[in-house]
């Protein structure tokens, strides 16, 4: 790697500290390459600056979903974050996930977030047995195109983090949640529609989104749980009047 | 917070304030083109059957629209909760309810 021609040390801020101690900020110059990522710039430091930086990732090409922090304060993938694209002057403000109780450092504790994943029914009910044939899916079909736009999701939070609806209402099940239980219910595979509107209609359910859309705005694959969400309204709305669910 | 009753509540209130906002304002325009004074608005609404159900109906949606997005606001940003989130919202609801109610018994009774 080369250092890049344009000033060669990055100012570079990290939140520390843990659910017991009290959060701080800690600042470190990074030598700054041509190609370089925010999970990069984390990396160098814990290995060349303070080994005791806590941060977690695990495949570094955007599928596991696990390096997710707030970067200027816009909850992002680190492992496919450029530094160039997010660098203000020199300067970069690295924090854990936003809507999160932290473990210690940057490493965000995931424990709600996939809590809600249950609680939203985000659960396989099947429709046949294992001695049974499997039922053929048609790609084609609407509804399997509508749970196919949103089976992509890495579970990395960055919705749920970017979510002021979370913020203000911890009860609120989230993007990832709702967007996974809108993927079930278009399941043609799933048995059961009614356990999952039931779970989305609670005092967390989708019917307190506010259609902000953050989620949708920040997701890093693209997905659009706001639409889900809606899609979700409009099916409970649905089973309100009687008619099917 | 906002479970699928509120919502419904709150979305059904508001389907039945929207035609009642724009003939309300679409009346009121009509009506003061050539100027109009308190006799002449009482003199068409006193006894009216139709004005006091229309703004029965309106006051009864407006309570209860007003009173569950207050709700809303009230948890997600003042971080009221429980009880006291309940009774204010009642409380809210009431008020309007109240006043709105007294307006319409006093210019159609
Ligand atoms: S490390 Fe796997 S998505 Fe970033």
């Amino acid at each position: 790697m080369h250092v890049a021609e344009h000033g060669s040390v990055m100012n570079v801020t990290v939140q520390r500290g843990s659910a017991d101690t009290p959060t701080r900020t800690e600042t470190f110059d990074v030598p700054a390459y041509d190609n370089q990522t925010v999970l990069d710039v984390v990396s160098w430091i814990q290995q060349n600056a303070d080994p005791t930086l806590t941060y977690r990732f695990a495949c570094r090409v955007g599928m596991c979903g696990s390096c997710a922090m707030m970067v200027n304060g816009v909850p992002r993938w680190t492992c496919r974050t450029h530094v160039s694209k997010v660098l203000d002057g020199n300067k970069i403000n690295i924090a854990p996930l936003r809507n999160l109780p932290v473990i210690k450092d940057l490493a965000a504790d995931m424990d709600p977030f996939f809590d809600k994943w249950v609680a939203a029914e985000g659960k396989h009910h099947p429709t046949r047995t294992r001695e049974e044939e499997i039922a053929p899916v048609d790609p084609q079909a609407e509804e399997r195109q509508a749970a196919s736009a949103g089976i992509e999701c890495i579970n990395c939070s960055i919705c749920y983090s970017a979510c002021d609806t979370v913020t203000g209402n911890p009860d609120y099940l989230g993007p990832a949640a709702l967007q996974r239980a809108w993927t079930l219910y278009n399941d043609a595979k799933d048995a059961d529609r009614d356990a999952i509107l039931d779970a989305v209609s609670g005092k967390g359910g989708c019917h307190n989104c506010h259609s902000m859309g953050s989620c949708t705005a920040y997701c890093p694959n693209e997905l659009d749980p706001l639409s889900a969400i809606a899609g979700l309204k409009r099916a409970t709305t649905r089973r309100f009047f009687g008619r099917r669910g | 917070m906002l479970d699928m009753r509120l919502y419904m509540a709150q979305r059904l209130s508001a389907l039945v304030m929207a035609p009642f906002v724009i003939v309300h304002i679409g009346v009121m325009i009509y009506a003061i083109q050539g100027g109009l004074t308190a006799a002449e608005i009482l003199g068409r609404t006193q006894g009216s059957l139709f004005w006091f159900l229309f703004y029965g109906i309106f006051v009864v949606a407006v309570s209860i629209h007003a009173a569950i997005g207050l709700r809303v606001i009230l948890f997600e940003w003042a971080g009221l909760k429980g009880v006291a989130l309940s009774v204010i919202s009642w409380g809210i609801g009431l008020v309007l309810f109240a006043m709105g109610a007294n307006a319409v018994w006093a210019v159609t009774a």
